[in-house]
């Protein structure tokens, strides 16, 4: 059509025609709807907006017209290109989409494939626990004590009122350290730390201490020579027996729920006067809720204040003892303790880092 | 000890008795632990007394069987089988009729059985729910009943044994005198005291009799019974509450010293006169002396055993156990009745050396009432003049002076500040009464009121005024005692070196390794299969003096003995690729050992005191070990695994460092047993921390290993606390990476050419990083190529290239004049 109003250009320009070019753009628009993925859509590419396509050998032509005709012919050509160009970006933005959509699809795995690369590790129920008692009382202000495990016989007996032949001081049996006048042995409970405290820090004092103790206990389902205790001790002005049951109570309450309470029972140790029996109750006790034995406690005995320097008739104090592999046992259902002790990765690991 | 319920009672003032259970519930909520509770039977249907008419012995059996027409009623009389044969012609016995149901739910029936008809059951003691005697069957005393007589009551059976395990602060508690004094005050019900008795006047001493040693017995009492008839048996009743107490009756001189030391806590006994020769002394032992025991053991005496003796030579273990030579024989009928106090701890030592504990030293090691010697004494002499027409002699020995309680004074609201309770005026006066104490109340000096009680002879154990106070709560109840958190004081939380100290306990696991607790026992000899010098410092152990496992009598002075013995446990059962740690004490002797100074509990000790008691003992560090066999990582359908190797051992020991804040430096080292070229000794600066790495293979085979087992050790005290607070500066501006390879000679450690590296490259180097180490043709034999990745970065400005080359080449140059590192070409 251009140069259609010119009657001084003899020459029709046929690649410019209107209708050639709307034959290009049709011809475009079938090509790139007929490319099924974005290679083919590639390929089909350069015959209709390459150098080569028609549109662009019509360009060529504009140069040729007369000047009045090429503002005509320059904008149909325009309008030409556009078209294509946007027939090519929808298509190919189409086929983008499948193609992702495919690839996807194609990468896609199963994800139920089993993940245990690495094994897994695990820290003894036991450590967990003490950890956890620790931190109880460490948000009642405690402090974490620690002793050694071979004790001198005066922190584990002379200093805790074991007279020197009471018949308590054979009823927890106890491993001797050579030679015989040693007077060396492997702490029968932690309560030792109780005097060590007392000589170390100043008053007040509220400590707690998780540690390893050892009685020549044959090792069967119930028992084990060597196994773990968690000491309590409190030494200030005006403690009273209420305030052990409370920290009982409180500590009971944390390992086994709110429900929980403890009783006391009375009974003797050397080192508390009054002394009691502490059972817990346990509210997911096999057969039904019920009192656990659970621990020994008592108002620190003057005879124990005065060997360690405390004043009697100024201070007073508590102290409780609780076994964690028994308090393991009935928590955990566990039926046998020597599982605790022999090391079966079996055992441990379903205990995983926080059991 | 066990205390039928019929007997507990006979002292006690109710007027509707308690249930077993409930009279149980009493025991507990006063601090007297119940064992068990155990009904007798049950029994039902036709048991009734018997009397044996005629025994036939039937041989043709592969064990004696009697075949026995028993009388068990008026003109009745039945055949009975029966498998005992320790009762004759004449004897009184029980027997269990057709229909009978004895315990276990066991049905007597007429039933053909060896050939013959048998119609009924001769019974044991045990069979009818008795105790647990199943020595034979159960003879009754002579005149205890007539054939037909409905035996259940003779019995006895509508009755309970209480099991109690009193403390041992308790010894009035081993007695049914001071089991119903307890219910007395634990229900509030009257008490009549068996232990007050009329003691008649004596006429002189019955026996000569002389103390010299004070300490050991503080009294001695003595009284004798003639002309027993050694025949007389010893009453049903007391029979059946000594079976039902758990002991055996032996005859009727020993049952009544049994009898009353059940009854009173008063143990007692029995010489035969007769056999007496001269003139009693209470002595210690000479060393070298012996005596036969009355279970026919002779025992070589020890300087401090408190002995008894007569002009033969020792006659008694004193307190714990008589001679055989003075035993009253089944012919005695003479017979001196002893009782006396000895002293608990020297009892207490006698039984642990001879290991012969005994119901009497029981009680005597839990101090037995000093003024109840006479009274049990005179209980037992008419119990043998009324059951065997002994004659009382008119005399009575009575040496020493025993130590009585000495009074108890207190504030009288002690109590309710120890409970934190207010209790009702006059609980705390009321309470000592009811045990036993003389109890008076005055006003001190600056108004307090003051209660002082003096406790009852057989309360030795109220000694300071905890006891008393310990006495008013727990008859009060413990239950009334309220629960009150106390004021929560300000902590500070855990230490820096705990918190630490968890964070490796969590890193170990959370790496993989499972954290397992062997005991510290280990036996010496694995040292020999680690290889160990003969001087090698972890031989260097502490004894135990009383293993539970004889071979297993030193504590570890390394983890990996019980940490290799879980292993080995681990694959036994099945398991392949294990990774586990422990952290516990080491024990390790002093180079010096020093005694352990002899303190007293009656002041606190000096801090010199302390110390050389804290010198005296081994030291004991905390140590951390892990072991690994099998792969480190799995393989699976991702492809293969990676099996564990040494270096994952020094990597897990470089974790633990870090968990602890702390960067542990690598020496190559050789220490067994360890592998000698796969040794890493662990660092902190120069100081020698631990060890990682492969085993040994002569270990590993000794032990039965699995080839290329690692391990390592550290000791967790020996890392320091660093103050750890990093305060980082981060530069936005861009790094620039540069790599470098390196040739140095084979034996140079790459953590000396990283050092040099890194000290040498300034402080643009940001981080260096080995990513390649390659031997072979192309560096020459003798040389590895060691391949960094280096970034640098400028805190302040884009880094150009030509900055950081010269700063790596600089690092290059260093390494090339300390170590001889070539660029690689």
């Amino acid at each position: 059509m251009s140069g259609a109003n010119d009657p001084y250009d003899p020459k029709q320009v046929a690649a410019l025609s209107a209708e050639h070019l709307d034959a290009a753009v049709q011809k475009a628009r079938e090509a790139f709807a007929g490319a099924a993925d974005l290679e083919a859509l590639a390929a089909v590419k350069p015959g209709h907006l390459g150098d080569r396509s028609p549109v662009l050998l019509a360009r060529r032509e504009i140069g040729a017209l007369p000047p009045k005709a090429k503002a005509e012919a320059g904008k149909r050509v325009n309008e030409a290109q556009s078209a294509i160009r946007t027939a090519f970006d929808e298509r190919h933005a189409v086929l983008q989409v499948e193609r992702d959509e495919r690839v996807l699809r194609e990468e896609s795995v199963d994800v139920t494939l089993p993940w245990d690369r690495f094994p897994r590790g695990a820290r003894h129920p036991i450590t967990t626990l003490a950890e956890r008692i620790g931190d109880v009382f460490v948000a009642m202000g405690y402090e974490i004590a620690e002793g050694p495990e071979l004790e001198t016989e005066w922190f584990n007996f002379d200093a805790l009122n074991f007279g020197k032949d009471h018949p308590a001081r054979s009823m927890q049996d106890t491993f001797y350290i050579a030679p015989s006048d040693s007077s060396l042995v492997l702490r029968t409970h932690t309560s030792p730390v109780q005097a060590r405290t007392l000589l170390d820090r100043e008053l007040p004092v509220y400590v707690v201490c998780p540690g390893r103790t050892f009685r020549t206990d044959e090792l069967d389902a119930t028992h084990t020579p060597v196994f773990h205790q968690v000491e309590g001790l409190a030494v200030d002005k005006g403690l009273t027996m209420g305030h052990l049951k409370g920290t009982l109570d409180a500590f009971a309450r944390s390992m086994f729920g709110e429900d929980s309470k403890t009783r006391l029972r009375p009974s003797f140790f050397p080192f508390t006067e009054p002394s009691a029996e502490v059972d817990v109750w346990f509210p997911e006790k096999k057969g039904g809720a019920g009192w656990v034995e659970w621990g020994g406690c008592g108002m620190v005995n003057p005879n124990v204040l005065r060997a360690c320097g405390v004043d009697p008739d100024v201070y007073s104090g508590f102290a409780f003892g609780m076994g964690l592999e028994r308090t393991l046992q009935f928590r955990n259902g566990l039926p046998d303790m020597r599982d605790m002790v022999e090391g079966d990765v079996r055992f441990t690991q379903p205990f995983g880092t926080e059991a | 000890m066990r205390i039928p319920v019929s007997w507990l009672v006979e002292h006690l003032g109710f007027d509707e008795v308690p249930t077993p259970d409930e009279l149980a519930e009493a025991f507990t909520r006063i601090g007297i632990e119940v064992e068990e509770v155990s009904p007798l039977g049950p029994v039902t249907g036709p048991i009734v007394a018997g009397r044996v008419v005629e025994i036939e012995e039937l041989t043709e059996f592969k064990k004696p069987i009697r075949h026995c027409k028993v009388e068990v009623g008026p003109e009745q009389v039945n055949e009975i089988i029966c498998g005992a044969t320790n009762f004759v012609e004449g004897d009184s016995v029980v027997v269990a009729l057709p229909g009978a149901v004895l315990p276990g739910d066991f049905t007597i029936s007429e039933r053909k059985t060896y050939g013959r008809m048998s119609q009924g059951m001769i019974c044991a003691a045990d069979e009818l729910g008795i105790g647990d005697d199943h020595s034979g069957i159960l003879v009754l005393p002579t005149g205890t009943a007539q054939p037909g007589d409905d035996a259940l009551e003779l019995l006895g059976l509508n009755d309970s044994v209480i099991e109690v395990a009193p403390t041992p602060d308790r010894g009035y508690a081993f007695s049914v005198r001071g089991l119903a004094r307890e219910i007395a005050c634990a229900l509030d019900v009257p008490f009549g005291d068996p232990g007050v008795v009329e003691i008649p006047e004596a006429e002189g001493e019955v026996w000569p009799v002389h103390i010299e040693d004070r300490t050991g017995c503080s009294r001695f009492v003595a009284r004798r019974v003639t002309g027993v008839d050694p025949t007389a048996p010893t009453p049903w009743w007391m029979r059946r509450r000594l079976m039902l107490a758990g002991m055996r009756s032996i005859s009727l001189p020993v049952d009544v010293t049994n009898y009353v030391m059940l009854e009173l806590g008063q143990p007692l006994h029995a010489f035969d006169a007769a056999s007496l020769s001269g003139a009693l002394t209470v002595r210690r032992a000479h060393a070298g002396e012996k005596l036969t025991t009355l279970d026919d053991s002779v025992r070589a005496l020890d300087p401090d055993d408190i002995v008894i003796a007569d002009d033969s030579g020792v006659i008694s273990l004193a307190g714990v156990m008589g001679g055989a030579s003075t035993e009253v024989q089944d012919t005695s009928s003479d017979i001196l009745l002893e009782a006396a106090n000895w002293d608990p701890a020297s009892i207490a030592r006698t039984v642990r050396r001879h290991k012969l504990p005994s119901e009497a030293a029981k009680r005597f090691e839990r101090t037995v009432d000093p003024a109840l010697a006479p009274v049990a004494l005179e209980r037992a002499a008419k119990l043998l003049n009324h059951y065997a027409e002994g004659q009382i002699k008119p005399g009575r020995t009575d040496v020493g002076v025993p130590a009585l309680p000495a009074p108890v004074s207190m504030p009288i609201d002690l109590p309710d500040r120890v409970a934190g309770v207010r209790y009702a005026r006059g609980v705390t006066a009321r309470r000592l009464g009811q045990i036993g104490c003389q109890v008076s109340v005055t006003t001190s000096d600056d108004g307090q009121t003051i209660v002082t009680a003096v406790p009852p002879t057989w309360r030795a154990d109220l000694v300071q005024p905890a006891d008393l106070v310990e006495e008013v709560l727990r008859l009060e109840g413990y239950d009334t005692i309220p629960s009150v958190l106390p004021p929560a004081p300000a902590g500070r939380g855990l230490t820096e070196q705990q918190r630490r100290r968890r964070t490796v306990w969590r890193t170990l696991a959370e790496d993989g390794f499972v954290e397992v607790k062997p005991f510290p026992f280990i036996d010496p000899s694995v040292f020999d299969a680690f290889g160990l010098a003969e001087d090698d410092v972890r031989r260097n152990t502490v004894g135990v003096l009383n293993p539970l496992e004889a071979d297993k009598n030193v504590l570890a002075t390394t983890l990996l003995p019980g940490l290799l013995e879980t292993l080995q446990r681990n694959l036994a059962r099945g398991a392949k690729d294990v990774a586990l740690y422990n952290i516990a004490q080491v024990t390790l002797p002093r180079a010096q050992q020093i005694p352990v100074p002899a303190l007293g509990v009656d002041r606190r000790p000096t801090q010199a005191e302390v110390a050389s008691m804290l010198a005296a003992l081994p030291q004991q560090p905390l140590h951390v070990a892990g072991v690994l066999t099998g792969h480190r990582e799995l393989a699976g359908w991702w492809g293969k695994g990676r099996v564990a190797e040494w270096s994952d051992a020094v990597e897990a020991a470089r974790r633990v460092g870090q968990a602890y804040g702390v960067t542990l430096r690598v020496v190559a080292s050789d220490l067994l047993p360890w592998h000698p070229g796969r040794c890493a000794e662990l660092r902190v600066g120069d100081w020698p921390v631990g060890h990682a790495g492969e085993l040994h293979p002569k270990v590993i085979e000794a032990l039965g290993l699995p080839k290329r087992t690692v391990a390592f050790e550290l000791d967790l005290d020996a890392l320091p606390l660093d103050d750890h607070r990093p305060a980082p500066m981060v530069s936005a501006y861009p790094p620039v990476l540069l790599d470098v390879a390196l040739v140095v000679d084979a034996s140079v450690p790459v953590q000396s050419v990283s050092e040099v590296l890194g000290a040498s490259a300034g402080d643009l180097l940001e981080d260096i990083r080995l990513f390649d180490v390659y031997t072979g043709e192309q560096v020459g034999e003798g040389k590895k190529s060691l391949a960094y990745s280096l970034r640098f970065r400028a805190p302040d400005r884009t880094l150009t290239v030509e900055e950081a080359t010269s700063a790596r080449d600089a690092a290059v140059a260093a390494a090339g004049e300390r170590l001889g590192a070539a660029l690689r070409a």
